[in-house]
């Protein structure tokens, strides 16, 4: 019990030894100096932290259509801002704020999903063709350069309509999917340009062996541009969700909280009332926002370039 | 026997498309345990090259090596990928010429010191950090065990250099390459590094194949010295005799071109005409030819062979005269 304390201890003397020094604590400190860091960072943790507490935070039960709501309900006229209704119902007479806050939810775990998913095998893909090169490099490369050259949100959509029938794995399969070649190019880049470093070199002028080449010193290399990368994925994956839903190629459960899906149903109605297209619309880009600021952010506190 | 023979080593960068180009052309010396033999000239003679075909770490494909390179009776051109790899920093050790670049950036010092114990000694990673930090002391790294936690950007120069000497020699190999060492270091730095390699490779028996430019760092270090130009040894010699009396033109002139504290005052430098770009090829006459103060007609017409006499090798068909001072350079 006590060597284990110790052991910890230590473990946090080296760590408080080596802070501000390591390279990630460095580009740490660079990025709490950035404003543009700092303003992506809290859209995208308000974001964060609004999408996880929102089934209990909400005030009302968002699937539920309220008689409040409801009696006077007309096709020309939905109910404006009332006590306890803090904008209103939507188009079903039901709560519009508690929509919108668990619709954040559903972004995250749509955003999330897909950008993992299309990390992990962008990665495979990419970390095969950089590591082997050669032929195995010239065919994975020619298999993303075609799923590139389809606009990503087309890819999606075929891959969205080939299900028969649409749900929430479906749009997160099919933004998947157009983010694949994009993680594969990039870590397939960098570790080329990892293979003709000169530590690359120095590590295989000591005979060390292939596997631990690629693991230690060519993927730890490369990842840079890859986590940058999954950061602005994060926005164009939340944005393709909400598009997917929509048009219509998501869940076709109308009572879903999505922001795409809101979006799209609330066309009909918007000179009765433009709020229930302009709050989702306001949402998705905020967060886009958001996490594009955190990712441009990164990649400049990233750079060798910028170091001091 | 020596320890390395590399004879006739001639390496062709061939890409489809283009005319082959032949970086090293019919290379041969011998090493002799715990002897230092120099590899001198100026940038693209094919000196880099060399080792790099020496330690089998050319790219697998666009270019042909030939020849043959002996060591300890094996030649290792025709050892697979595998057989090399395990001789690599085993036998064969290798410092290059940038430190920090030469380091890998994200993982600690100690990692890649310990790596090299493992892979060859089949150390346990404990065993391979009190090594490793025995290893940092030796080349003269203060509080190594503190050093085995840092990055190599917290490293001065000099360290860097220090730890990747280190590293090479962590398996105590039988031959070690130095390609350029000092050239990215400050001039006071280059001298203590000069020094650690010079004691390292004597206590450890080491024989080592220095790699340079630097005229100066030869004078110091070298037992035997191979000039090179334009992919061929024109001038091989003893360091003694190479610098009382430097016989080839170039060699005279990589001299001459150097200042000396003991001149006089505005006494001008010596250069050597023209660049390595004025190279021709060695088919038709000598490749020096076009920048050679010494050049006759027959210099461009009948290739020079590399002729052995008793002190030196030389390859030219007009050598200078022993005693004569820098030529000096004719206005144009």
């Amino acid at each position: 019990m006590t060597s284990l304390l110790k052991r910890k201890q230590q473990r946090v003397d080296a760590l408080a030894e080596s802070a501000g020094t390591s390279l990630a604590a460095d580009a740490l400190r660079r990025m709490l100096r950035s404003p543009v860091a700092l303003i992506g960072a809290f859209l995208v943790l308000m974001f964060l932290v609004l999408a996880i507490i929102a089934p209990f935070i909400a005030p009302k039960d968002p699937y539920q259509r309220y008689p409040e709501l409801l009696e006077d309900l007309r096709p020309d006229f939905i109910p404006g801002p009332m006590p306890g209704f803090l904008l209103g119902g939507d188009e079903l007479g039901r709560d519009f704020f508690s929509r919108l806050l668990v619709g954040a939810q559903q972004s995250l775990i749509v955003g999330v999903g897909a950008t993992l998913i299309g990390l992990a095998l962008g990665m495979l893909i990419g970390g095969a063709a950089g590591a082997f090169g050669g032929w195995v490099d010239s065919w994975l490369m020619r298999f993303t350069d075609i799923m590139l050259s389809i606009p990503s949100l087309l890819l999606a959509i075929s891959i969205a309509a080939l299900a028969s029938r649409g749900s929430q794995t479906t749009v997160i399969i099919a933004v998947a999917v157009t983010t694949v070649p994009i993680f594969a190019r990039l870590l397939r880049g960098a570790m080329l340009a990892q293979r003709h470093s000169d530590h690359v070199l120095a590590a295989t002028a000591l005979g060390v062996r292939r596997r631990t080449v690629v693991f230690r010193h060519m993927l730890p290399n490369s990842l840079g541009p890859v986590i940058v990368q999954s950061t602005l994925t994060l926005a164009t994956a939340i944005i393709e969700a909400a598009s997917l839903s929509f048009l219509g190629l998501g869940d076709p459960d109308p009572s879903r909280a999505e922001w795409g899906l809101m979006l799209g149903n609330s066309q009909r109605y918007i000179d009765v009332k433009p709020e229930l297209a302009f709050y989702p619309a306001i949402a998705i880009i905020i967060v886009a926002l958001g996490f594009t600021l955190l990712g441009e952010a990164l990649r400049e506190a990233l750079d060798p370039k910028n170091r001091r | 026997m020596a320890l390395l023979e590399v004879r006739d080593l001639r390496v062709v960068f061939q890409r489809r498309g283009t005319e082959p180009f032949t970086a090293v052309d019919g290379v041969s010396f011998d090493v002799d345990p715990g002897q230092t033999v120099g590899l001198v000239g100026e940038s693209g003679c094919g000196k880099s090259v060399t080792s790099l075909a020496i330690m089998g770490l050319l790219p697998s494909r666009g270019n042909k090596v030939t020849g043959s390179v002996r060591f300890e009776g094996t030649d290792l051109l025709t050892l697979s990928d595998k057989e090399m790899r395990n001789r690599r920093g085993r036998d064969l050790g290798m410092v290059f010429q940038d430190p920090l670049s030469s380091l890998n950036p994200v993982i600690p010092i100690g990692l890649q010191v310990t790596e090299v114990l493992e892979r060859h000694r089949g150390m346990s990673r404990k065993a391979a950090m009190v090594e490793a930090a025995d290893l940092l002391g030796r080349v003269g790294i203060p509080d190594p065990g503190r050093r085995l936690s840092e990055y190599p950007h917290q490293l001065s120069g000099g360290m860097r250099q220090r730890a990747l000497i280190a590293i090479a020699l962590a398996c105590r190999p039988r031959l070690l390459i130095a390609d350029e060492p000092t050239t990215a270091l400050d001039v006071t730095i280059q001298a203590q590094i000069l020094a650690l390699l010079k004691e390292l490779v004597q206590d450890l028996g080491t024989a080592l194949i220095m790699i340079t430019h630097d005229l100066g760092v030869v004078a110091g270090l070298c037992d035997e010295v191979n000039v090179l130009y334009g992919g061929r040894v024109v001038e091989k010699a003893e360091r003694y005799p190479l610098f009382a009396e430097p016989r080839h033109p170039y060699t005279h002139g990589l001299l001459a071109s150097i200042p000396r504290l003991d001149g006089a005052r505005g006494e001008k430098l010596v250069p050597i005409k023209g660049s390595v770009a004025d190279n021709i090829p060695w088919d038709h006459g000598c490749a020096f030819a076009p920048r050679c103060p010494n050049a006759l007609a027959v210099c461009r017409e009948v290739t020079p062979e590399l002729e052995a006499g008793d002190v030196r090798s030389l390859r030219c068909h007009n050598p200078v005269l022993p005693g004569t001072p820098a030529a000096q350079e004719v206005p144009a």
